[in-house]
């Protein structure tokens, strides 16, 4: 005998809840939408100081997450495959920045970067070199914002791998680099790239550690979050342009990381 | 090209402790249950895991030496490795799976894209080298993975289980390639199993490891006919009875007496066949000098025989056709006798 399938019924208890769950999260976005000056959509994008944020958000995002991998791939390898000691210690410092307040995080770069830093005052002596409120300082606060999402997400990749094709990768005369490199890296490929999405997305909402460390000047450290909040004030229907530009940006990061989050079976994901 | 180790590894509940030596050309099966430290055996010869204690030395190159601190990582020692599962790299074509060791030795792309194609062809893999490894059927990503362990012509060659993974059928034609492809291998063998078939069809000598120690070791033949511990009687399907010979006859440690048709004296195996034991419903009358009688414990078919699993004075397995277990009407629980032919009961000293 064939059993049927049959659809769960949702209890109430847990029905209303959900759907008020849904109301709170979706009604905001389509408030957005309803109120967008459609038909002065073309004109206010047009405006100089949109393009000028947004061109500095996406590079400095892009930078951002460019340091992210070249430093956070090494790291989760090493959280993951490394027999250190103190990994545990070591993993839970390196994803403190996730649950650390922004601007916090502001706060102590740019006590430590800052002309009077403790880094920051030898870089000023020695090569002349200020990093508060430039361009530079929005990307090492997205940077330190962010890179923890790719860390945790290649970790992961990583653990789950099946570590038996480095095995064999080894009896074939690879060396570790090369088994890195030639076998551990295709594997956890979609992975890193989930991850390079996450951190990508989080560097470009970044606002409370860039404001405090970087500053809010426009062409050099005024990000998009950052005009947004300053138009909101000023130009509201300037705000909900440009909010409407971060959304769509972060609807096709959605639709990037869809097979991964969405349960859609894609390729099985290392 | 020869092999010569001894390894020891105390890992949790395993103390494994085994020395074996392979000649040139020569195939070692390692035969034993799981758990027993066959891998971690084959694991250290690879290289992937330093041992406790011991020497594995390879045409006179020392590998590993644990008194002189020596260990030399996997990927500086002249292997190929076969794995359970064929662990072709799923990102790569298989073309670039079987020249990956070819690669890591810095051969030039159009040789070893050449050499590769070549042993494809061997393995009977011709013109699938574009494929990836997610299109191959079971046999063929075994295939595959064989001729990626042999393109370097390794001086050692490690089989992790490399049938276990395949279906029934597959099985028996890869096995029969794989015995030809050891038989052109002049370097030497060792072959991690559990199933004694796997031994017996591949291997020139098998070591049989039980809790890290060998218990065993011979031709496939003497294993076969002479098992010494119950794990190998029951694997060859062999009945072993340990007792104490006098002469015609073997008083067995479990109670009952055993004739025999040699001289048999001290500690000794009788050894019965499964298809030696004839079953009866009343004692019968007549020559044999073994009867018994038994209870019929469980009853398993295979193919147009049945096993069945009698305890009593002597536990014997016996060996009926289907027909014969239809007439008799047995089924567990019976009361039975059981007759063995003097003559059919091998016995060897313990």
């Amino acid at each position: 005998m064939r059993r049927r399938r049959v659809r769960l019924a949702v209890p109430v208890p847990l029905l209303v809840p959900a759907t008020v769950g849904v109301a709170f999260l979706v009604l905001p976005l389509a408030g957005l939408l309803a109120r967008t000056p459609w038909a002065q959509l073309g004109s206010h994008l047009a405006t100089p100081g949109v393009g000028q944020a947004l061109r500095l958000s996406l590079i400095s995002a892009s930078l951002a997450t460019l340091l992210s991998l070249v430093m956070g791939v090494p790291l989760a390898w090493v959280l993951a495959r490394s027999g250190i000691r103190g990994r545990s210690v070591l993993r839970a410092l390196v994803t403190v920045p996730l649950v650390l307040p922004p601007v916090v995080g502001g706060v102590a770069l740019f006590l430590v970067l800052g002309r009077n830093g403790l880094v920051g005052s030898w870089l000023d002596e020695t090569f002349g070199i200020t990093i508060p409120f430039t361009t530079t300082a929005v990307v090492i606060a997205e940077t330190f914002v962010a890179m923890p999402f790719l860390v945790i997400s290649v970790e992961g990749a990583l653990r789950a791998a099946d570590t038996r094709f480095e095995d064999v990768a080894a009896t074939l005369g690879a060396g570790r680099w090369t088994t890195f490199r030639r076998v551990t890296l295709p594997l956890v490929a979609p992975g890193v790239a989930a991850g390079a999405v996450l951190c990508w997305a989080r560097a470009l909402g970044e606002f409370g550690a860039t404001i405090t460390f970087a500053g809010n000047f426009p062409g050099t450290t005024q990000t998009m979050p950052l005009a947004v909040y300053l138009a909101l004030q000023r130009d509201p229907e300037a705000a909900i342009v440009l909010s409407l530009v971060l959304l769509l940006v972060s609807l096709a990061t959605l639709l990037l990381l869809r097979d991964r989050w969405l349960g859609r079976s894609g390729t099985p994901v290392a | 090209m020869s092999l010569s180790a001894r390894v020891v590894v105390a890992r949790g509940s395993l103390a494994l402790d085994v020395a074996a030596g392979v000649a040139d050309g020569e195939v070692l099966a390692v035969l034993g249950p799981n758990g027993a430290g066959k891998s971690t055996f084959l694991r250290v010869l690879a290289g992937l895991l330093p041992p406790d204690d011991g020497r594995v030395e390879v045409d006179g190159a020392v590998w590993d030496d644990a008194d002189a601190r020596t260990h030399v990582p996997a990927d500086g020692r002249s292997l190929g490795v076969v794995f359970q599962d064929a662990l072709l790299f799923p990102h790569l074509t298989l073309g670039e799976n079987v020249a990956f060791g070819l690669r890591m030795r810095g051969v030039p792309k159009a040789t070893r894209e050449a050499t590769a194609g070549a042993w494809l062809d061997r393995v009977g893999l011709a013109g699938l080298g574009d494929r990836r490894p997610a299109q191959l059927s079971g046999g063929q990503a075994q295939r595959a993975a064989l001729a990626r362990a042999l393109v370097v012509e390794p001086a050692l060659l490690l089989l992790d289980e490399p049938l276990s993974a395949l279906d029934a059928r597959t099985r028996l034609t890869v096995r029969a390639e794989l015995r030809r492809h050891l038989a052109d291998f002049p370097g030497s063998t060792v072959l991690v199993t559990h199933d004694p078939v796997d031994a017996m069809a591949l291997a020139d000598r098998v070591v049989v490891v039980e809790d890290g120690r060998i218990v065993q070791a011979g031709t496939p033949a003497e294993i076969n006919r002479r098992p010494r511990t119950d794990y190998v009687a029951r694997l060859v399907g062999l009945s072993l009875l340990p007792g104490t010979g006098e002469g015609r006859t073997v008083r067995l440690d479990s109670g009952g007496v055993v004739a025999v048709a040699e001289d048999a004296a001290g500690p000794v195996f009788a050894a019965v066949r499964p298809e030696s034991v004839a079953l009866y419903l009343s004692r019968p009358d007549g020559s044999p000098r073994n009867v018994w009688p038994a209870t019929l414990a469980g009853a398993t078919l295979h193919g147009a025989t049945v096993r069945c699993e009698l305890t009593g004075e002597v536990p014997l397995v016996a060996d009926v056709t289907e027909t014969a277990f239809a007439e008799l009407g047995l089924a567990p629980g019976a009361r039975v006798w059981a007759t063995v032919k003097a003559s059919e009961v091998a016995v060897y000293a313990r």
